[in-house]
């Protein structure tokens, strides 16, 4: 996975996006919903990482900042361009020149295949629009660039599909389009947001499948935004799991699987649907829904859905993220006094009684 | 095969030869492809346009008065009548001399095209009033198979005059909407695409040109300068363009602005042209081709009322028609001189419930949901 | 819930201990007719019952049918739907011979429906309390007072968990999972024997879903009622139903428990279905995709309509359509070639 290349591709730093809330035309808005607010991760050269939560806990917000969709509020977002091989700051990206080397290094596949695609224009226009826009290759090249892309994602053959509409493909065959067009310019990282999300099951195997085998050839690396932790498992090496704009636990994939810490991902966890009528799962220990964070006060932003919360969640700031070793970190003012959640859990028993 | 950029460095390496098989060039070239794709579009809208019977009635409405616009200048340059200027529509005078029966008083005149009375025949007659007949030139004449709907008060072919005018009332139709949709298209992309304040600036100015009296500003106009026929349907265009159909096609333009193509086209690169050009205004274009349809209607029917003002600088249109006779005191005559209003009012509602029909009809094929199913 | 009472198909015997059946649907066959009068095979000879008190699950790939029968069995199906045969037997009674009036009386009071998307189904204009005892008025014999209707509502607010102060908010004022329990509460309104649940949970998050989840399990088991749920999540499925029926391109290929089905797959849709659902639990096993695409219905596949995608597809299944037949009590497949299925999905690790 990220052993051949332990280089740094993308560096998150503090990174903060607030929405203000409009309030008229006239008047300043004084409310902000912090989408993102201080979060920070480092993605290795080929490694996936997934960034799963709920909708509205502003992972989409981050990918989008991540390839200059949104800009960022404060925090820095560094990308390693693949040809220089040096960390270019997105934020100061500015001459076309920057934009268009940009472009090429990072590029997204979007959630809806129905809506990604402008439906007047054929597989061939929406694959190679990459190409046209910055001008690379005459039309022959970028036909046969096309074609060979097409034969990548596995629409074969791919010429009758070049000069189709979207419209005439089914979900499927628009993901493989969607891909095809994420890849066309080789980019070294590429955002996935909820890729396979609107496919049905056995199609959405396939997709993953290819991302991964293309991962894999191309030396791409995915920041994999989803909701869905089982899809996550599968297409992940570390998941970040978001809780309204912040990071609360990150850690490999199998190890966050198996040894949730945070409370918020335990209970996420625990109320995922496992397709096993004999599995006896653990009790969802929250109550209530997810809200929006509109001008946060400090103490940790989970307190008010935290079953364990003691007196120190509600008078410390927002816990920070706790290294626990082998790279699992938690954002819990209880995991990082006691060392692990088995301990933590015990604390609060023992408080309480 | 690498693509490479302008100056030659390779850009895009080479793909893996396992999954990359050779392939053919395309057989066709690509704007072949990209036509038979257009002609195929075309087909299957047409289909379904075809299906419409209003969108039918619309384009048989049109039909005939391309017949017609076509009928004038066979009428003139060809046959018998090539050489005579009887049927110019503007000098074709032409006054067929027509006796009248002489009645004692007007108060016994039972039809106006056949009989006169004393008073009148000694004027008209110069007291030449033979065995109770007077002979003069008849102007408006009854349409007589000289000159099919008869002549204007001033003798001139009613028919020649018919036909001439719609070349103009396509001329106008056409000009005018092909103005709106210019304008409304790339102003109500444009504001959908920016926002702030240069939508609000071009919505305020819609709404004012919405709330502007369209009839009399275009009087006003034409008391300050020449308004000549092109001149109208640019002005119309341009209001028009400014003013409703800018803020409907706009409306649609944000639609398409949020969609997620457009984000995906972003992050490929794609300059703010290449998203208006590309994008956005594609999508727009259906709905800007129906609304000129109604642009259409609407400038027909302005021309009408402006001619029959007497307003614009316009050698004969259906509007002028109706306003000569008006002028020499026809108007309210009933049906007794029915080929002097029938013919043009008639054309004047006709063609433009033609370019109407036609554009009820696209909407359906434009917007599926109105189909029925 | 035991996993003793079974269910059993048309052709076989109904096994000991089970309770009476409250919903038996018999060769139901129902075709969209389409523009130029081609009929499109939407649901094709589906036949299955639910005994009272329990709950069937009813899974596929979105275009199978699910929705198409559902919808039929409440005499909610489209306009161009044509309902070619079969019998819907709710206590004995067919409600494919009901009169459309009287259908439309019995549909909230004997079987309800949770739609797809539900949360957006309520009129934003009236109190949420104000629809559901709308759906009172015109289904309850005699209508109820207006202190009856508002202590129904809030007994059934109890019940799905919304605070009953919430009764006269209106639906902007709730959230998406707030919605679709009000929208439950509707259905539960007139007492139903039977509800279907569309994608109950589909757009909701995790967290929610299970908790709604949760409550429809309780409200089953304290008012024995039966319930319908139809999903393309097989792992929500396994979640709640005791009954499941896997839908094939219009056709039910499989029937039984949902324990022994998803221990035991016996077609190779229903395998292969498993095999490429991703789970966060046990080993990382390699996830089998299902090659192709669903076939146009317009013109279904000759003999077995999956043998076009079947890794174990013979010429006897291009030739021949197989019936639903039980291999052992209360466990029924569609297909020829059951023996070649693996027994248990692949465990291999790694993807």
């Amino acid at each position: 996975m990220s052993e051949k290349n332990s280089k740094t591709r993308v560096k998150v730093e503090n990174l903060q996006k607030l929405f203000p809330i409009s309030k008229g035309l006239f008047r300043k808005s004084t409310d902000f919903v912090y989408a993102v607010d201080d979060i920070s991760f480092e993605i290795k050269a080929g490694e996936s990482l997934g960034l799963v939560g709920e909708s509205g806990c502003g992972k989409t917000t981050a990918g989008r900042i991540l390839v200059k969709l949104d800009e960022a509020s404060t925090g820095a977002v560094q990308i390693r361009d693949a040809e220089t091989d040096e960390m270019v700051d997105v934020t100061e990206i500015n001459t076309k020149d920057e934009q268009k080397e940009f472009r090429r290094n990072v590029q997204m596949i979007f959630q809806d295949p129905y809506e990604s695609m402008n439906p007047r224009r054929t597989i061939f226009d929406i694959v190679a629009e990459p190409l046209t826009v910055q001008g690379i290759g005459t039309t022959e090249e970028r036909e046969k660039r096309v074609v060979d892309l097409l034969h990548l994602v596995g629409l074969t053959p791919p010429e009758p599909f070049l000069f189709r509409y979207p419209h005439e493909l089914s979900g499927g065959q628009r993901q493989r389009v969607a891909i095809a067009r994420a890849l066309v310019m080789e980019p070294a990282f590429v955002v996935a947001d909820e890729p396979t999300s609107m496919l049905d099951v056995s199609i959405r195997i396939s997709i993953m499948r290819l991302m991964l085998e293309l991962a894999a050839e191309l030396g791409v690396t995915y920041l994999y935004i989803t909701h869905d932790l089982a899809v996550a498992r599968y297409m992940c090496d570390r998941i970040a799991v978001m809780y309204l704009g912040k990071i609360v636990e990150m850690a490999p994939t199998e190890q966050l699987l198996k040894n949730p810490m945070h409370p918020y991902t335990r209970a996420l966890l625990s109320a995922v649907p496992v397709p096993d009528p004999s599995y006896k799962r653990p009790e969802v220990e929250i109550k209530g829904g997810i809200s929006r964070s509109i001008n946060p006060s400090g103490e940790c932003r989970f307190l008010a859905r935290c079953p364990f919360a003691v007196d120190q969640c509600r008078t410390d700031p927002h816990p920070g993220l706790f290294d626990r070793g082998g790279g699992h970190l938690v954002a819990c003012h209880l995991v990082a006094a006691e060392g692990s959640w088995t301990g933590a859990e015990r604390a609060v028993l023992e408080l309480r009684s | 095969m690498a693509v490479r950029d302008k100056d030659g460095t390779e850009i895009i390496s080479d793909l893996d030869p396992d999954t990359a098989e050779p392939t053919e060039a395309l057989p066709e070239s690509l704007w072949r492809v990209r036509l038979s794709l257009g002609w195929k579009a075309f087909k299957k809208n047409g289909k379904l346009f075809l299906e419409n019977k209003i969108g039918l009635l619309g384009l048989g409405l049109i039909s005939i008065f391309v017949f017609m616009a076509l009928a004038y200048p066979i009428l003139t340059t060809w046959g018998p009548w090539q050489d005579t200027r009887v049927y110019d529509p503007v000098i074709g005078f032409d006054a067929p001399p027509e006796d009248f029966d002489i009645v004692p008083t007007e108060a016994d005149i039972v039809d106006p095209t056949t009989q006169m009375d004393v008073m009148t025949a000694q004027l008209w007659c110069f007291g030449v009033v033979s065995g109770g007949v007077c002979t003069i030139p008849k102007k408006p004449a009854s349409p007589s198979s000289a000159h099919w709907l008869g002549t204007d008060p001033l003798g001139r072919d009613i028919a020649a005059q018919l036909a001439f005018s719609t070349r103009s009332a396509f001329m106008l139709g056409l000009i005018a909407a092909v103005v709106t949709v210019g304008v409304a298209t790339f102003v109500g992309s444009v504001a959908a695409f920016f926002g702030g304040w240069l939508d609000s600036f071009l919505m305020r100015l819609a709404d004012l040109v919405l709330l502007l009296p369209l009839i009399p500003i275009l009087i006003v106009m034409s008391g300050l300068f020449e308004v000549t026929l092109p001149l109208l349907g640019v002005m119309i265009g341009i209001l028009s363009g400014f003013g409703g159909t800018a803020i409907v096609l706009k409306s649609q333009a944000l639609s398409i602005k949020v969609k997620p193509f457009l984000d995906a086209a972003r992050v490929s690169g794609g300059s703010q042209t290449h998203l208006i050009f590309r994008h956005i205004i594609p999508n727009v274009l259906p709905l800007s081709f129906l609304y000129m349809m109604f642009t259409v209607t609407e400038a027909i029917s302005l021309e009408a009322t402006l001619s029959f003002f007497g307003l614009i600088n316009v050698p004969m249109s259906w509007g002028l028609m109706i306003f000569t006779t008006q002028t020499q005191g026809y108007l309210r005559t009933g049906l007794d001189f029915w080929w002097l209003l029938i013919p043009a009012g008639l054309a004047v509602t006709l063609l433009a419930a033609g370019f109407f029909f036609v554009g009820r009809a696209m909407d359906e094929v434009i917007n599926p949901r109105l189909r029925a199913r | 819930m035991t996993e003793t009472r079974l269910t059993s198909t048309e052709s076989g015997a109904a096994p000991k201990h089970a309770e009476p059946n409250l919903l038996e649907v018999k060769n139901l066959v129902m075709n969209y007719e389409l523009k130029g009068g081609e009929m499109v095979s939407a649901v094709e000879n589906v036949s299955f019952n639910i005994p009272k008190g329990h709950s069937l699950g009813l899974v596929g790939e979105s275009g199978c049918g699910k929705t198409s029968v559902a919808l039929t069995l409440i005499g909610l199906q489209a306009p161009n739907a044509r309902v070619l045969g079969g019998e819907v037997l709710l206590d004995g009674e067919n409600l494919l011979a009901l009169e459309k009036e009287e259908m439309r009386l019995r549909r909230w009071n004997d079987v309800s429906m949770v739609f797809q998307g539900a949360m957006n189904s309520m009129n934003p204009v009236y109190t949420v309390g104000d629809q559901i005892r709308e759906a009172m008025d015109i289904h309850w014999d005699p209508k109820p007072t207006a202190k009856e209707a508002r202590e129904k509502t809030e007994e059934l607010f109890n019940l799905v968990g919304i605070n009953p102060d919430m009764i006269d908010r209106y639906p902007h004022e709730f959230s998406g999972g707030m919605k679709q329990r009000a929208v439950i509460a509707m259905a539960l309104s007139c007492d139903p024997k039977l509800i279907i649940a569309d994608e109950p949970t589909t757009a909701l998050d995790v967290i929610v879903q299970e908790q709604i989840l949760e409550e429809l399990r309780s409200i089953q088991d304290d008012l024995g009622m039966s319930i319908i749920y139809i999903s393309h999540d097989i792992a929500v499925i396994a979640e709640i139903t005791d009954l499941l029926g896997v839908m094939y391109a219009g056709k039910l290929v499989e029937l039984g428990t949902t324990a022994e089905i998803f221990a035991r797959p016996r077609h190779p849709y229903s395998w292969l279905l498993l095999s490429s659902t991703p789970s966060i639990t046990g080993p990382r096993r390699v996830l089998a995709p299902l090659e192709g695409e669903p076939p146009n219905l317009l013109e279904p596949p000759t003999g077995c309509r999956f043998h076009p995608r079947c890794p174990f597809a013979t010429e006897q299944c291009s030739a021949e359509e197989p019936e639903l037949t039980e291999i052992k009590p209360g466990h029924s497949i569609a297909c020829w070639n059951h023996e070649k299925v693996p027994v248990g999905l692949d465990q291999a690790e790694e993807l």
